[in-house]
C-alpha cells in the first residue's frame, strides 16, 4: 500500500460568480521513503495540491468537487478537524516557502520547535529541551544548541529555514511536504539546505514531496517528478526517464528552457558611456537619545565601473551585498558619493532638473513586475509616461504610434495596449518594463534581477529579448542578478561583490574558469554544481 | 454607458451584494434629493398664484399684499385669511404640500405650543408654534449639506497634509505630525464655545471654526498609503523616467491613498453630522431660529410633556446616522480585496 494515494483530485475556487479551477482531476502515489518533486509553473496547482493533502485550504471558498486522498489507508478528505490535527505536523509535517513569514517572529526557537513536541507528544519541558537539542544538530543548527532562546529575528534566511526544517522533523513525521524550500534563499544557501534535506531523508526514511519550479533541483533530489500544467498532471516519471525522454509537449519546453546561448561580441575601441569611481553610499547608524550618527551601513563602498556601449556588465553577489544600492545610485535615485560620468559628463553633482535630460538615455528594469507596474494606469499609459517627460511636442496619435512600436519590438500585441497590469501574466508584466525603458532609445539600461521572479520557461525568453534588444540598439547594460547561470548567458564582464565591496572581478569567461576568491568559487559551485548535474 | 474597469466592476458588485449598504444608499439619496427641493415641500407661500389672469410665483419673488387687492405695501402673507380670500376671489393659488416653513409661527393653535400632531401639523409644533415636519425637513438638509461641505472639504486639506508627509517623510513629516498630535488636544469644545461668542456664528463662520479641528482624521491614512507608495518600483521606475514630483503624486501615490480615503469617507461624514448636531444642541451652533436637528432635540428635552419633540428628533437622527454607517460599511466592503463573495 502506498503512503499517500490521491486520486481524482479537483480543487475549484469560488468567488462570487466565478469560478476557477486550480487543479483537475489529478491522481498519484507517493511510496515510503520515496521523494517526489512537483514541478510547473506558478499558478499550475502545485501548492493547492499540496494544500489540499493537509486539508489546509481556505475552505468553504476553495471546494473539492472529487477526489479522495488516503493517508496510510485513511481518508483525509473532509475528515473530521481531530482526525486531521493529529496528522497535521505530527505524521505529515509541511515547511513553507518564505523562512521570514513562517516563524513566529515573538517565540524563541525552542519554544517554536518544543510546540509540536507538547502537542502530539505530551513531552515533559526538560524531555523536550532534549529533543530540541538534537534537532538542531541533526538540521546542522550546532552553534544553535547553546541559545536556545534566540529569536527568529537574530537569524539568517537560511538557518531561519533550517529551524523550519527541524520544526518539521519533529516528530519524525512519515512525509515531509516542502513548498519550495529553497526559493527565498540564496544560491550557497540553497545547495546546502537541499543537501540538508537529501541526507535527513536517506538518515529518516521519510517519504518527501518537494514543490519547485526550478528543474535542477529535482534532478539533483527527486526519486520522480509529478509535472503540473494547468492544473493538470500532464507528466509523472521516475526522476532519469523524464529527464532523458520527455513524453509531454510541455515538459520538453521546460527542459529546453534554460538560459543559454553567450553574449555578442561588441566593439571594444568605443569609449566607456558609463563610468563610475570610488561611488559610495553609506546609510548612517543612529543611536542615543539625539539620534547621533554613531556607524555607517556601508551599502556600497567604493565601486569603480566602466560600461561601453553594447557591453553587458554583470553584478553578482547574495542578497545584502549592496547590488540594488549600486544600481539606484548609479541612478541618482539614492543619495551617494563619488564622480558619476554619463557620456563624459559628471552627473554626480546635477541638480534634480538639469539631470533630466539625461534620464532619457539611462533606464532601470526591476526584478518584481508585479510591483513595477502602477495598477491603476493603463499598459498605453504605462509606457507613454516617459515620452510625455521628454517629448511634450508629440501628438497622442504620435504617442500612441510610439508605444505600439515598441510593444511589437518587446513582443506584446499591441491590441492589448488599454488593458491593466493585472491581466498579464509575469512574464508580460516584465516585457512591458522593458517597454517602459526602451521606448525612450535609452543608451544605458540597469537591469535589477529582471528574471529572478519569473519561471524558468519565461526567464529564457526574456534573456533572448534583452539581448537581441541590445545587438539591435548597442545598448550598454548594467546586469545585477545573484544567479549565475543568467550572468553567464548575457554577460561580457562579470563583478562580484560582498558587504559592499568588489571581491573579484573579470571577463565572464575567465570569472567562470579560474575565480580566485573563495566566495566567488562557493558562489560558482552552488550554480555549477547544478548546471553539471543538468547538462 | 461608460465602461468601467474590472476592478471598478468589482467594486460594484461587491457594493450591491451588501444589499443593507445598498438598499441604504438609495434610501439616503431619495430623501436628500426629497429635502434639497424643500422650498418646494414645505413652505408659507405659495407656489404659484393666478390672480386676476395672470400668473405669480410667489416662492421666487417677493409681492407687495396690494398686488393682491389688499391695504399693506409689506410682503403678502399668503397664510392670512383676508389675503386667502383676496387671492381665491380672483384666481387660485397652488401650495406646497406641507404650509409652513420652518419659521412660520401657526397662531391659531387650540392649545398652547408646544402641540401635539395634528392633521395641520402632522408631528406637531414646537414651543414657538412653529411646524415640526417643516423644521425637520429643512433641518435635514442643512445637516447633510453641512456634513458634506466639511466632509469635502476637510478631506482635501487632509489628503495634502498626508500626502505631503508621507512623502517628501523628513523633517516636514515630523513637524506635520507633532503639530498634529498637539492640535488635536485642543479642547475642541470649549474653543468652538469660546469663538462663538466673539463672533456670530453663521453657517459658513461654524464651517470654518470647525474645519479647523476636523481636517486630521484622514491624515494617518493617507500619510501611511504614501510612506508605504514611495519606495515601491513604479514610483522608482518614474522617478527613473525623469517623473516630475507634483506629476508622481498626483497620477502613480494618490490613485492608492483614494481607496482608503473613500472608503473613510461615510464614517467622517457620520462625525460632521454629530458635531454639527452637538454644538446645535448646546446652543453654540447654527444662529438662533434656525432649522437644526441638534435645536429639535434640545426642544425635545426642554419639553419633555410634548413626546412628540423628542421622538422625532431621536427617529431621525437614529435614522440618518444608521443609513450613513450603513452605506459607509458597504463602500468598506466595496473596496476591501480580500472580501469574498458568499455563497
Amino acid at each position: 500500500m502506498a503512503l499517500l494515494e490521491v486520486k481524482n483530485l479537483s480543487v475549484d475556487f469560488k468567488n462570487g460568480p466565478q469560478v476557477t479551477h486550480a487543479v483537475k482531476n489529478i491522481s498519484f502515489t507517493i511510496e515510503k521513503g520515496e521523494i517526489l518533486a512537483v514541478v510547473g509553473e506558478s499558478g499550475s496547482g502545485k501548492s493547492v495540491t499540496a494544500l489540499s493533502i493537509l486539508q489546509l485550504l481556505p475552505y468553504p471558498v476553495a471546494q473539492h468537487p472529487s477526489g479522495s486522498i488516503k493517508f496510510k489507508g485513511e481518508e483525509m478528505m473532509h475528515a473530521p478537524d481531530v482526525v486531521l490535527r493529529g496528522i497535521r505536523g505530527n505524521k505529515i509535517a509541511m515547511i513553507f516557502q518564505e523562512p521570514m513569514t513562517s516563524l513566529n517572529p515573538l517565540h524563541t526557537i525552542e519554544k517554536q520547535i518544543a510546540e509540536v513536541l507538547f502537542i502530539h507528544k505530551r513531552m515533559t519541558p526538560g524531555k523536550a529541551r532534549e529533543r530540541v537539542i538534537e534537532l538542531l544538530n541533526l538540521v546542522g543548527l550546532e552553534r544553535l544548541t547553546t541559545r536556545l532562546n534566540a529569536f527568529p529575528h537574530e537569524l539568517s534566511g537560511g538557518q531561519r529555514q533550517r529551524v523550519m526544517i527541524a520544526m518539521a522533523l519533529a516528530n519524525e513525521p512519515d512525509l515531509l511536504i516542502a513548498d519550495e524550500p529553497t526559493t527565498a534563499v540564496d544560491v550557497t544557501v540553497q545547495a546546502q539546505l537541499l543537501k540538508l534535506l537529501k541526507d535527513l531523508q536517506k538518515k529518516t526514511g521519510m517519504a518527501v514531496m518537494l514543490i519547485t519550479h526550478d528543474l535542477s533541483i529535482v534532478r539533483k533530489m527527486a526519486d520522480s517528478v509529478a509535472v503540473m500544467y494547468h492544473g493538470e498532471l500532464v507528466e509523472h516519471e521516475k526522476t532519469e526517464k523524464l529527464f532523458t525522454s520527455p513524453a509531454h509537449d510541455y515538459t520538453k519546453m521546460l527542459l529546453a528552457a534554460q538560459p543559454n546561448g553567450v553574449p555578442q561580441p561588441f566593439d571594444t575601441n568605443i569609449p566607456a558611456i558609463f563610468h563610475a569611481d570610488n561611488l559610495k553610499v553609506y546609510f548612517p547608524i543612529k543611536a542615543g537619545v539625539f539620534r547621533r550618527t554613531m556607524d555607517y551601513v556601508r551599502a556600497v563602498d567604493g565601486i569603480d565601473l566602466d560600461i561601453r556601449p553594447g557591453q553587458t556588465v554583470g553584478v553578482v553577489g547574495e542578497s545584502g551585498s549592496g547590488k540594488t544600492t549600486l544600481g539606484l545610485a548609479l541612478l541618482r535615485l539614492i543619495q551617494s558619493t563619488g564622480t558619476i560620468r554619463f557620456n563624459g559628463q559628471p552627473i554626480d553633482a546635477m541638480a534634480a532638473n538639469d539631470l533630466r535630460p539625461f534620464r532619457k538615455d539611462m533606464q532601470i528594469v526591476f526584478q518584481d513586475p508585479y510591483g513595477s507596474l502602477s495598477p491603476r494606469l493603463s499598459i498605453a499609459q504605462i509606457i507613454e509616461e516617459g515620452l510625455l517627460v521628454h517629448f511634450p511636442n508629440l501628438t497622442p496619435a504620435e504617442r500612441d504610434k510610439h508605444v505600439v512600436d515598441v510593444m511589437k519590438e518587446v513582443g506584446l500585441d499591441p491590441e492589448t495596449r488599454s488593458r491593466y497590469p493585472h491581466e498579464f501574466s509575469g512574464g508580460q508584466r516584465q516585457r512591458v518594463a522593458i517597454a517602459r525603458a526602451m521606448v525612450l532609445k535609452p543608451k544605458f539600461v540597469i537591469l535589477d534581477e529582471p528574471t529572478s521572479a519569473l519561471d524558468m520557461s519565461v526567464q529564457a525568453q526574456i534573456i533572448d529579448l534583452l539581448r537581441n534588444l541590445q545587438q539591435k540598439h548597442n545598448l550598454a547594460y548594467m546586469f545585477i542578478s545573484h544567479d549565475l547561470r543568467v550572468i553567464k548567458a548575457i554577460s561580457h564582464q562579470v563583478i562580484v561583490m560582498k558587504n559592499g565591496k568588489v571581491v573579484e572581478s573579470g571577463p565572464t569567461r575567465e570569472i567562470f574558469a579560474h575565480p580566485q576568491q573563495d566566495y566567488t568559487k562557493s558562489l560558482i559551485a552552488a550554480a555549477l554544481n547544478i548546471e553539471v548535474v543538468n547538462s | 454607458m461608460i465602461q468601467l474597469s474590472s476592478i471598478a466592476q468589482r467594486r460594484l458588485l461587491q457594493f450591491r451584494r451588501n444589499r443593507r449598504g445598498y438598499y441604504s444608499t438609495w434610501v439616503f439619496l431619495v430623501l436628500f434629493l426629497f429635502c434639497s427641493f424643500a422650498e418646494l415641500i414645505a413652505n408659507d407661500k405659495p407656489i404659484m398664484v393666478d390672480y386676476n389672469g395672470s400668473f405669480y410665483f410667489p416662492i421666487v419673488k417677493s409681492y407687495p399684499e396690494t398686488a393682491f387687492g389688499g391695504e399693506f405695501e409689506t410682503q403678502a402673507d399668503y397664510r392670512d385669511p383676508v389675503v386667502k380670500k383676496l387671492i381665491d376671489d380672483k384666481g387660485w393659488m397652488l401650495w406646497p404640500p406641507v404650509h409652513y416653513s420652518y419659521q412660520t409661527i401657526n397662531y391659531n393653535l387650540d392649545v398652547p405650543a408646544p402641540a401635539p400632531p395634528t392633521l395641520e401639523n402632522l408631528l406637531g409644533t414646537d414651543d414657538q408654534g412653529r411646524d415640526v415636519l417643516a423644521r425637520l425637513i429643512y433641518g435635514f438638509r442643512i445637516s447633510i449639506l453641512f456634513g458634506l461641505i466639511l466632509t469635502i472639504l476637510g478631506s482635501i486639506v487632509g489628503v495634502m497634509v498626508g500626502a505631503a508627509g508621507g512623502y517628501f517623510a523628513g523633517l516636514f513629516d515630523l513637524l506635520s505630525q507633532r503639530f498634529m498630535e498637539i492640535w488635536s488636544g485642543m479642547p475642541v469644545l470649549f474653543l468652538l464655545i469660546i469663538m462663538s461668542s466673539i463672533i456670530t456664528p453663521g453657517f459658513f463662520t461654524l464651517l470654518g471654526l470647525t474645519l479647523l479641528f476636523s481636517w486630521m482624521s484622514l491624515v494617518d491614512v493617507v500619510r501611511a498609503e504614501f510612506l508605504k507608495a514611495r519606495n515601491l518600483d513604479y514610483i522608482r521606475a518614474a522617478k527613473a523616467l525623469g517623473v516630475s514630483t507634483p506629476t508622481i503624486i498626483f497620477k502613480h501615490a494618490l490613485p492608492n491613498a483614494m481607496v482608503a480615503t473613500i472608503s473613510m469617507m461615510p464614517f467622517v461624514l457620520t462625525g460632521s453630522v454629530t458635531t454639527l448636531t452637538g454644538l446645535d444642541f448646546l446652543g453654540f451652533g447654527l444662529p438662533p431660529g434656525s432649522p437644526s436637528l441638534g435645536e429639535l432635540l434640545s426642544q425635545g428635552r426642554n419639553n419633555l410633556q410634548a413626546p412628540w419633540l423628542g421622538i422625532t428628533a431621536f427617529l431621525s437622527l437614529a435614522i440618518i446616522l444608521s443609513l450613513l454607517t450603513f452605506i459607509g460599511e458597504a463602500v468598506r466592503d466595496a473596496f476591501d480585496p480580500r472580501k469574498i463573495f458568499k455563497g
